[in-house]
């Protein structure tokens, strides 16, 4: 039996175990951690990417990721599990950080995720000679981001904007990000979205900031207002992609969303607006992580995506941001009557009342993470 | 035979090997998380430095969801055992031929998971659903009522989820009690309710005190139910708990909460065990 002394031996030895459990540092060499590449003998790809982000197969219409398995040769496994940056982060996060595989090939995650992600070491550099297309068709807004700036490693998915949206049988029109924020008609039937740089965008717009370089006064003020109006309970939930199904089964009826989700939801009464004050701006992009054993393939993926008449394709069906040259003219074959759509091709005003949210330090993303999970949450 | 020294020790092996495995080595990584150094980061690592503080920060921080988790844990329970005692009663006194079945019927719906039966509470509880509208219609409920992302949807979401875990244990005591006993109690001139509450109930309190604690544990840490059916404002202490893991990767906080729990939980079966004195359960 165990009595006293032994008890509280087995204590002190477990208190004395627990630094074993720390964690480790999670940077990574991409050149240290590397695999052979399978492409060749393994025709396969494991790609992870948000939902609603690829055509798919309908009667006739043959998707682009149909035609690219034909024309490759290569079996792509498809899996829309990205609904949100921070929590893919913490689904691979043990594997990339340690070096090990997280099984995937190709994974597409927003800018500022991408960025930190390439900082620490966790993703493959592209082969240039292998993706010319990108290099040549990718929209000269997209080519030169300040955290890979020849685009070394990413390479945009989708682009896209932040505003608002409403369902129109429900609710008088929505003009401005203030509305959701305080209309009573709208009181508990409000959704915003978990990504911290969308929300506290709009929010600071419609506060008159900036938030491509503003002050921590800027960002309390904001967040503030966010405090209040879940306090008040106008906001009914904090949400990823899932927010449209709420919003087409009539449970919110105004809500902050992403452009193209509202046009693919295929529902009339749903309508995207700018908001009054100024919409935010981001791009998905394609990333290749250590270990994956078919980076040939994914390198394939990408150039046949920037191919202007695939990307005008799948433009059509994605209603996000085409960052293809080229795709323009080629949407003319595809549906002529999106060739001149703002969602899909801004036009040079419409990408005036765009705004992009600024870069941040490590101990920034901590504390203004911390800060804002806590306003959601708490 | 004769047995050796250490053969109650070499029995004891394989019970000794499974906790270590699945309780003591995952238990002690947990509370090495609960006294990390909240300094540190998901991607440049946490050191353990045995900062105690850690627990009375979460506290300070968190104490509304991890109040307002133990409160709806208990409301569910107290309603799950009132329904629950009535069906495992049913079930064990008055079903006739249809007892296999109606058990049966009780833990049929583990046959989906529990995600999909809770996303469809959503649909059917939705501001344009069939119950919204019947209650409007009724004007048992205003134009702007609701249940969804209230706290009836979410307490409503933990009995329908747990409601089983109540009415097993409860059906194994009743099942079990002799028949003869109620009728003796008849025949010195108790009334039913007499008879009940003399015989039945107090007969079938190991099945109270198990059912009500295989409730009210899972659903005191369950985050699923307010998190689909409810808004931030009914957030418990499970979903704080999962958003600083995944969310905010503020892992000291959220190895400090989880520990919390752990140990109000743990605090909570003890004095309740002791008052309720069931030594058959342990």
């Amino acid at each position: 039996m165990l009595r006293g002394g032994s008890g509280l031996l087995l204590g002190a030895g477990g208190l004395a175990a627990l630094p074993l459990f720390g964690t480790p540092d999670r940077k990574q060499d991409p050149s240290q951690c590397t695999t052979r590449d399978l492409s060749e003998s393994d025709k396969r790809l494991i790609v992870s990417n948000w939902p609603g982000y690829l055509d798919e197969d309908d009667g006739e219409y043959t998707s682009t990721l149909t035609d690219f398995q034909k024309a490759m040769g290569i079996e792509v496994s498809y899996t829309a599990d990205v609904n949100d940056n921070l929590e893919f982060f913490a689904k691979v996060v043990n594997q990339l950080g340690s070096c090990q595989s997280s099984k995937r090939d190709l994974f597409m995650l927003t800018d500022w995720m991408a960025a930190r992600m390439i900082q620490v070491g966790w993703i493959q550099p592209l082969d240039k000679a292998k993706v010319p297309n990108l290099h040549a068709n990718l929209i000269d807004s997209l080519a030169g981001v300040g955290w890979d700036p020849d685009r070394t490693y990413s390479a945009p998915w989708q682009s896209g904007l932040t505003g608002i949206a409403y369902n129109k049988s429900k609710v008088k029109e929505v003009r401005s990000f203030s509305e959701l924020l305080s209309r009573p008609d709208l009181k508990g039937r409000v959704s915003l979205l978990t990504e911290m740089r969308d929300t506290m965008g709009l929010i600071m717009l419609a506060e008159g900031a900036d938030p491509a370089k503003f002050t921590d006064r800027d960002w309390d003020t904001a967040l503030e207002r966010l405090r209040k109006a879940r306090g008040d309970g106008q906001i009914r939930a904090f949400t990823g992609n899932e927010y449209i199904q709420d919003l087409a089964a009539g449970n919110v009826v105004a809500c902050e969303a992403w452009s193209g989700d509202v046009a693919a939801a295929e529902d009339e009464n749903l309508v995207f607006v700018t908001p009054e004050e100024g919409q935010m701006i981001w791009a998905d992009n394609m990333l290749v992580p250590n270990l994956a054993t078919h980076k040939g393939n994914a390198e394939k993926w990408i150039n046949y995506y920037y191919e202007p008449e695939v990307a005008a394709k799948l433009a059509a069906y994605v209603w996000y941001i085409c960052p293809v040259k080229g795709a323009q003219e080629a949407m003319e074959k595809v549906d002529p009557s999106l060739v001149d759509n703002p969602l899909i091709f801004p036009t040079a005003e419409s990408l005036a009342t765009t705004h992009s949210f600024m870069a941040l330090e490590e101990f920034q993303i901590r504390a203004y993470e911390g800060e804002f999970a806590d306003v959601i949450g708490g | 035979m004769r047995r050796g020294r250490f053969t109650g020790y070499w029995l004891m092996l394989p019970a000794v090997v499974w906790l270590g495995l699945f309780f003591v080595i995952p238990f002690l990584s947990l509370l090495a998380t609960s006294l990390y150094d909240p300094e540190g980061s998901v991607l440049t690592g946490y050191d353990v430095t045995y900062r105690f503080a850690n627990f009375t920060d979460a506290l300070g921080e968190f104490w509304q969801p991890l109040w307002r988790s133990l409160w709806y844990a208990g409301v569910a329970t107290a309603i799950c055992l009132v329904l629950g005692y009535l069906l495992a009663y049913a079930i064990a006194f008055k079903s006739g031929r249809w007892r296999t079945l109606l058990l049966v019927l009780v833990i049929a719906p583990f046959f989906t998971s529990f995600l999909v039966r809770t996303l469809s509470w959503k649909l059917i509880l939705a501001d344009d659903g069939f119950i919204v509208d019947a209650l409007q219609t009724v004007h048992l409920m205003g134009e702007d009522g609701r249940l969804l992302a209230t706290p009836v949807a979410v307490i409503a979401g933990l009995v329908y989820n747990f409601l089983p875990f109540m009415v097993l244990p409860l059906y194994a005591s009743l099942e079990k009690i002799d028949g003869r006993l109620i009728e003796a109690a008849g025949d010195l001139y108790a009334s039913p309710t007499r008879g009940f509450l003399k015989v039945t109930l107090p007969l079938s309190m190991p099945g109270v005190v198990a059912g009500t604690l295989l409730t009210f544990i899972p659903a005191a840490g369950d985050y699923i139910n307010a998190r689909l059916l409810g808004s931030p404002n009914q957030r418990m202490v499970g979903n704080v708990i999962q958003d600083l893991f995944t969310s905010t990767g503020d892992y000291a906080a959220a190895g400090a909460l989880s520990v919390i729990l752990m140990v109000i939980i743990v605090a909570m079966v003890m004095v309740y065990i002791r008052k309720a004195g069931t030594e058959e359960l342990l």
